[in-house]
């Protein structure tokens, strides 16, 4: 079943990545095995992000929301109840999945742009909620010190625990994606009216894609809980889920790990340029109209090239085996 | 196995089919004529569900199929090409026969098992049936037009239809894949037994090879029958063929 995916030179570059990834606390400052881990919860975020947008075509333009109501179950479940952390862990994911089918249920019948100004509009009620139920979700302080269990509790801690969800998440990805449900995905975002006609009820392909990819985005919440231990309304409101929209974009969309290096880049310079500046939002924007502009149809064209050489060159490699 | 009856569309006030009646026997090869903008693309687009008919029933081995989604008429047994290239540009050509067959076999749906282990055979003699295994690895958005199309009828084949519907097979072909596509599909329908409804408006093509013809003007059938009845039809020499 691996056989196919270990012979592939990528599966060789991921696998000495996340070695020095495991090793990197022993050599790292503190304050970079923290960022790092931000990074790995943005990446896994914005990986979730694109199962819908590259991979599926669907314009989920609010999809920090269920980053968010992954966070707040967590969150809330650990602070204000006594269940077992790992419940809270598994809830957080499961709420976020019911929320995607629910938003989902709604947005699966209009598309493309329609599609998405719902999501925003859904998104927004829950967001709303969040920022406004002061008595259940402290408002626009949200919650501080969730306590965390003590074994993933420290920055290295958690570090480690975030790296090896994430490494588990890329891992089911990618399963998913190589599988059949994963072609169909494709097929469904290349020719929708073609897959129709082969027998393939695409709407429910595409509400399916949405509450897996929901569901991750959740998992991406609870880790940010470990790394932070605290949430805020922020993580559900739209600039979030522009950041990761743009992530993926900058990525690579239709690459399966494009999204992880939008994160890294994104969230770096979130970090090194905010402590200069406010406005952060301010050069997110400038990098927006950069994108556009010096990238050709976004930075899609360029990645359409790309995805063209590479999986022709895949295609030749596995017609070899 | 399917029979058109009385069949009406209009979009706004232009009537795209007014009237069409049309049978189809099991394992005939039946082609449907007319000139440009006679309603023929109209008419497999009603029976296949990608559009709803305004009135008439399109009965399908009896039952009536005329208000069913396209995903449900497919799994009834009738499978369709496009009159424009209509395949998975960013798939392989593989990759794109693969998704039918596994949608026929109703796995679309598996999660965690390799798409590359899965109806492999399958998928590989329709790519042998129709010519393309040399290039089943080639991104389908790079093949030649004709290629495409012949894509798009092995696409048709992986969903192991009863019935297969083409509409304009050949349209944008040479002579030369004219030829080969004719003889393609006449080779499938005299291998597997499929039933075949095609459109077509070269004469030459569709009086050499279908076994039943019917004739649309203006969204109506004028008339349906063998090639020498057809030929022979006054009202269709007036409205057609010209007075040859």
């Amino acid at each position: 079943m691996f056989g196919e995916m270990i012979r592939q030179k990528s599966f060789g570059v991921s696998l000495a990545v996340f070695l020095v990834l495991l090793l990197a606390p022993s050599f790292l400052p503190r304050f970079y095995i923290y960022l790092l881990a931000v990074i790995f919860v943005t990446a896994l975020l914005a990986m979730s992000l694109n199962l819908c947008v590259g991979h599926g075509m669907l314009f989920q333009f609010h999809h920090g929301v269920f980053y968010g109501v992954g966070a707040y179950t967590a969150g809330l479940l650990l602070a204000k109840t006594s269940i077992p952390w790992w419940m809270a862990f598994v809830a957080g994911p499961l709420a976020a999945a019911f929320a995607g089918l629910l938003i989902g249920l709604f947005c699966i019948r209009l598309n493309k742009l329609y599609f998405g100004m719902l999501q925003i509009s859904l998104g927004s009620l829950i967001w709303a909620i969040a920022f406004r139920w002061y008595g259940l979700t402290g408002g626009d302080d949200g919650i501080h010190g969730i306590p965390i269990p003590d074994f993933i509790a420290s920055t290295t801690g958690s570090y480690y625990f975030v790296l090896i969800v994430l490494g588990i998440c890329l891992f089911l990805m990618y399963l998913i994606l190589k599988s059949p449900f994963g072609s169909t995905l494709q097929a469904i975002r290349d020719n929708p009216e073609r897959c129709a006609a082969v027998g393939i009820h695409v709407r429910h392909h595409q509400l399916k894609t949405i509450v897996i990819a929901t569901f991750f985005g959740g998992v991406a919440g609870v880790l940010f809980v470990v790394v932070e231990g605290s949430i805020f309304p922020d993580l559900l409101f739209w600039v979030l889920s522009l950041e990761i929209f743009i992530m993926c974009l900058l990525g690579g969309w239709f690459t399966f790990a494009g999204p992880i290096l939008g994160a890294a880049i994104i969230v770096s310079l979130r970090t090194f340029v905010g402590t200069y500046t406010e406005y952060w939002t301010l050069i997110l924007g400038v990098i927006l109209i950069l994108l556009i502009f010096f990238l050709p149809e976004g930075i899609m064209g360029y990645n359409y090239r790309q995805l063209f050489r590479s999986r022709t060159k895949y295609a030749h490699d596995s017609q070899m085996e | 196995m399917l029979r058109v009856e009385d069949l009406h569309k209009s979009f706004d006030d232009f009537k795209a089919v007014n009237g069409a009646h049309l049978t189809v026997e099991s394992g005939q090869l039946v082609a449907v004529i007319g000139p440009n903008g006679a309603g023929k693309t109209t008419l497999f687009n009603l029976i296949t569900g990608q559009l709803q008919p305004g009135r008439g029933r399109i009965l399908l081995n009896d039952e009536d199929i005329s208000k069913l989604p396209p995903h449900v008429i497919c799994r009834k047994g009738i499978a369709r090409s496009f009159q424009i290239a209509n395949v998975f540009p960013r798939l392989s050509v593989f990759r794109n026969v693969q998704v039918s067959v596994l949608s026929q076999q109703k796995l679309s749906n598996k999660l965690f098992r390799p798409a590359s282990q899965i109806a492999i055979e399958e998928t590989g003699r329709i790519l042998e049936s129709v010519g393309l295994v040399d290039k089943k690895m080639d991104l389908a958005g790079s093949l030649s037009h004709g290629d495409k199309r012949i894509l798009e009828i092995a696409i048709a084949l992986g969903n192991e239809p009863e019935l297969l519907i083409l509409d304009e097979p050949t349209a944008g072909m040479s002579p030369d894949e004219t030829a080969t596509t004719m003889a393609l599909i006449q080779r499938l329908a005299a291998d597997q037994g499929l039933t075949i409804l095609f459109c077509e408006h070269d004469m030459e093509v569709v009086f050499g090879t279908a076994q039943s013809i019917m004739v649309m003007q203006q969204g109506g059938t004028i008339v349906q029958g063998d090639p020498q009845t057809v030929r022979h039809n006054t009202e269709v020499q007036e409205a057609y063929l010209g007075d040859e």
